[in-house]
């Protein structure tokens, strides 16, 4: 067996079709004997979510924009093609006709598989989110300098 | 080919059929041989490249219409 190689992807994408895009990457990569490493920052940070509508020590600014643009991976839209949801439905649909895991079921697997979850703390600054507002996946909560630290140590370091 | 175990990921897309191949290898002993059967045409391409990440042995497939039997052996 090689030695064991590791993988980063940055998720900064909070869009249905980019998150289901990285989760698919880490999961052949833990199914391939990679240690996965996952960063989710900025929009990202949806993806993990719980989508709790709670003030908690959001500024109105921040809570304003929670609502706007609520987590959960359940609530992630496509980037293209959404047409106020009617794009999205669809695409659950052919998916689900198609026996395709959906972003739930991608992320459990990549629990399963060892696969580490890994929060921006920044970008949970920005926007007023705490450790309980996030589902429990995460690994933990770290700056760039961890990312860089995993990402030079990587045979594979992905943006999306 | 004889196979000790069988996995059918008939109608499952990538990257499913390695996922459950992994899931499957690991509940196996060192030289038992699985049997994947596939209908993505990926798998051709998919499966050797795994099992070279891996240090398991691609030992071939069998393709039968749309059906192909792609078979693995556990690294010993």
């Amino acid at each position: 067996m090689a030695e064991e190689e590791s993988m980063t992807l940055i998720v900064f994408s909070g869009d249905l079709d980019k998150a289901l895009a990285a989760f698919n990457l880490a999961n052949t990569g833990a199914s391939m004997g990679m240690t996965v490493n996952m960063f989710f920052t900025f929009w990202g940070l949806s993806v993990i979510e719980k989508g709790s509508l709670d003030r908690g020590k959001k500024s109105p600014m921040q809570w304003m924009m929670g609502m706007m643009n609520r987590g959960g991976p359940g609530r992630r839209k496509l980037s293209k093609m959404n047409m106020a949801g009617f794009g999205t439905h669809t695409m659950k649909g052919l998916m689900k006709r198609y026996r395709m895991p959906n972003l739930d079921e991608s992320i459990t697997l990549a629990k399963e598989q060892g696969v580490r979850f890994l929060a921006c703390t920044t970008s949970m600054a920005i926007m007023g989110l705490e450790e309980s507002d996030f589902l429990d996946v995460v690994d933990d909560f770290v700056g760039a300098a961890t990312y860089l630290s995993l990402a030079t140590e990587g045979k594979v370091n992905l943006f999306i | 080919m004889e196979a000790d175990r069988t996995i059918d990921c008939v109608g499952l897309y990538c990257p499913m059929p390695i996922v459950k191949t992994a899931q499957e290898i690991k509940k196996m002993e060192p030289g038992q041989v699985l049997e994947v059967l596939a209908d993505d045409v990926g798998i051709k391409s998919d499966m050797p490249a795994w099992a070279e990440k891996t240090g398991n042995e691609f030992l071939g497939l069998e393709e039968d219409g749309g059906e192909i039997k792609v078979y693995v052996r556990k690294a010993k």
